[in-house]
């Protein structure tokens, strides 16, 4: 157990952290969150930038264009970007670490020769077409139809929760090609142009007001049947394979992103007064924030045991659902908090007073999906319960 | 970066597992528990397995390992629930001849409001004290208590101390009490950790057998999320324990004092929470003296009690922010 960066991670440190500092002067303001195209612009211009000086597909193979970087690298690279406040994946997200990896994984020469270009370079948006209204935490019992006619499959059904739906180029979608099959068995995965005559893209409301997810509704949409990854209903396992990538670095922003909320929200905390004290000096309060601040730095911690799980073994294993449970639990204590510590301020989703309080009531609402969104924390702890404890199943 | 166990450090945690379910199965610690003291041949047996000089250098008679290596042990001596003063005499195999070969039993002083207690008084052959003028050694039979007619745990029997405590001799400087003190902490982290590890194996395997409406319990998701939580909660304590055992050793850039503090904020809490759990799992036998379930949770409130509680070390993880 060392914790300490190798020789070759602290030159791979220090190089980012040169590059970093020498390009991101130059990058201009953030678009603001409901500007769509300006944020995609400014996500995949940021990517662009990346690929330029070879940075593009961190934990991709090099024979595929990425750097190849292992699960600790990985975690520097993040890390780094994190500490100079660089851009993060953005829409980039399914692509760079979803649909990317899948295509590796499993697309045919074609295929990876078109489309893992287009995602390293920033050219393409990718989204993904997996839930549907009825087929969430049971997402295998999906019923998007896709039916065989000629050198096409056409499409009907409806997807749901589909992020940057509406900017994206293409979907990596699931498709059920054989509804007399087991329900796992009768899936195709398949890359579906964005641009196609039939699809519908409406953006859904969330509880915040804004439109982070959509809606997609296929009507008589036709995708050729070369656009098909892996074999016609074999598109579970082409899925899951994708999780086999995973290497522990999914959360490693978020974490710190927490860690930062934290830090920020105790400062926060030191300014503002109530009653004529600072909500600082309410021994309740701060000690409420040291605890969650304590579990931050331990599940820091665990972030770390499962990438070098993964680094050693290939596999995160359960780690990777322990940390997603205590996170997300954690999270929501975390907005509780700030909602009780803002009082009054904690009403508006922008800044009031003056003060930087709008980020921590944001927070306090994505909190609300992050015991969702990913598996559910109630999936989860089943998964826990039967993988690594080995308790039965319900039925 | 490097989380994962060496080669060495799995051997030596399989090595104290094989050793602790052979000399002290919970079948022997129930014995421990019915005699009312500690047994010293045992004490003994775990000395010359090296558990009390593990860090100390080759040459005083230990193994040069580091607080890395010692956690893992503890961690192990926390699962067995082996009962008596571990972290102390650990500490006391640098200053007290015989603690680090297990034939001097030595007990850690810790002055508290509203009582200050010794635990296992009469099986002490000398007391620590970490005072912040250094580390001091204190004769516990100049310590005046009155018993303790029913300890909360049976195997942890308490004296309150009753009377002005002699302040003892110096045996070390201040700088060594406060570096014994965070190793305190962590050492007492990793036995909580493994009292949260073993609740959970308990409960699990109890939700396997038990039978309920026709199916074991295990398969319904209230308790199979109960028994989840309990893996969580000694996941990510295990994660915080390990941290700042590594950074005790300097092999990490955090602070040393945060780390601890986490440590202890996240184990106590994993060790109390777990040992709740493990009772209610096993349902109304939980609460029984027969089944050991209790007496996981009853160690993890004694442990709490030792070196700060969690509530303490999460005001230092604020006042650290």
């Amino acid at each position: 157990m060392d914790l300490r960066d190798t020789a070759d991670e602290q030159r791979f440190r220090a190089e980012l952290r040169t590059w970093l500092a020498d390009v991101l002067p130059g990058l201009g303001p953030e678009p603001d969150r409901e500007d769509w195209d300006g944020r995609r612009a400014w996500d995949t211009s940021w990517q662009r930038t990346l690929f330029d000086a070879g940075y593009a597909g961190i934990n991709w193979p090099r024979e595929f264009g990425g750097l190849g970087a292992t699960p600790s690298e990985h975690l520097i690279f993040i890390e780094e970007t994190e500490r100079a406040r660089a851009p993060y994946v953005g829409m980039n997200f399914v692509g760079l670490l979803h649909a990317g990896p899948t295509l590796i994984a499993e697309a045919s020469a074609e295929q990876k020769a078109y489309h893992l270009p287009g995602i390293l370079k920033g050219d393409h948006v990718w989204c993904q077409g997996f839930s549907e209204p009825n087929a969430g935490s049971d997402l295998a019992s999906l019923r998007t139809r896709a039916v065989r006619d000629g050198d096409d499959y056409v499409i009907n059904g409806q997807k749901i929760w589909t992020s940057y739906g509406h900017v994206a180029d293409y979907c990596e979608m699931l498709v059920r090609t054989d509804p007399e099959a087991p329900k796992h068995r009768g899936i195709s995965w398949l890359i579906v142009p964005m641009d196609t005559p039939g699809i519908d893209v409406r953006p859904l409301m969330t509880m915040e007001g804004t439109a982070e997810f959509c809606e997609v509704f296929f009507d008589d949409v036709r995708v050729p049947v070369v656009n098909r990854v892996g074999d016609e209903n074999d598109g579970w396992r082409v899925a899951m394979v994708t999780l086999s990538f995973e290497r522990g670095t999914a959360f490693v922003s978020d974490v710190l992103e927490s860690m930062e909320l934290v830090r920020d929200l105790a400062e926060l905390a030191k300014h503002i007064t109530s009653n004529g004290a600072t909500r600082w000096e309410d021994a309740g309060l701060r000690r409420e924030l040291g605890r969650i601040a304590a579990e931050f730095d331990a599940l820091w911690a665990l972030t770390k045991r499962n990438i070098s799980q993964a680094q050693r073994t290939g596999l995160v294993g359960v780690g990777g659902n322990v940390f997603k449970i205590a996170w997300s639990d954690l999270r929501q204590h975390l907005g509780d908090v700030a909602m009780r510590l803002l009082d009054r301020a904690s009403l508006s989703l922008d800044d009031v007073a003056e003060l930087p309080t709008g980020r921590h009531v944001h927070a306090r609402f994505y909190a609300l999906s992050m015991t969702i969104a990913a598996g559910t924390s109630q999936v989860n702890r089943n998964i826990v319960g039967e993988r690594v404890l080995g308790l039965p199943k319900e039925r | 970066m490097d989380f994962e166990l060496d080669a060495d450090q799995e051997s030596l945690q399989e090595g104290v597992r094989a050793f602790l379910d052979g000399r002290f199965p919970l079948d022997t610690v129930r014995e421990i528990e019915a005699a009312g003291h500690l047994d010293r041949d045992r004490w003994h047996e775990l000395g010359e397995t090296g558990v009390f000089s593990l860090t100390l250098p080759e040459a005083d008679g230990g193994l040069a390992l580091g607080i890395s290596e010692a956690v893992l042990v503890f961690e192990e001596l926390g699962r067995a629930l082996v009962p008596g003063p571990l972290v102390a005499s650990f500490l006391a195999a640098s200053w007290i001849d015989g603690a680090g070969g297990g034939d001097a039993i030595v007990g850690l002083y810790e002055p508290a409001e509203p009582v200050s207690v010794v635990e296992h008084q009469p099986d002490l052959d000398a007391l620590l004290v970490l005072a912040p003028d250094g580390v001091r050694r204190l004769d516990p039979a100049a310590v005046i208590t009155t018993p303790v007619r029913r300890p909360v745990d049976a195997l942890t029997p308490v004296w309150v101390v009753s009377g002005a405590v002699p302040q003892g001799d110096l045996v070390a400087g201040a700088e060594a009490a406060a570096r014994a003190r965070l190793v305190g902490i962590v050492l007492t982290s990793a036995l909580q950790l493994g009292l949260a590890l073993r609740a959970t194996e308990l409960a699990t395997a109890y939700a396997k057998d038990r039978e309920q409406f026709g199916r074991v319990i295990g398969s319904f998701q209230a308790v199979k999320h109960l028994c989840a939580d309990m893996l969580v909660r000694a996941e990510v304590a295990r994660a915080a324990v390990y941290a700042a055992a590594v950074a005790l050793d300097g092999r990490s850039d955090d602070d040393p004092a945060r780390a601890a503090a986490v440590a202890k904020t996240m184990a106590g809490d994993a060790a109390v929470a777990n040992g709740k759990s493990g009772i209610q799992v096993h349902g109304g036998v939980g609460f029984t003296w027969e089944v050991d379930a209790q007496r996981f949770w009853k160690r993890a409130c004694v442990l709490d009690t030792h070196f700060g509680n969690s509530d303490e070390h999460a005001d230092a993880v604020a006042a650290m922010l």
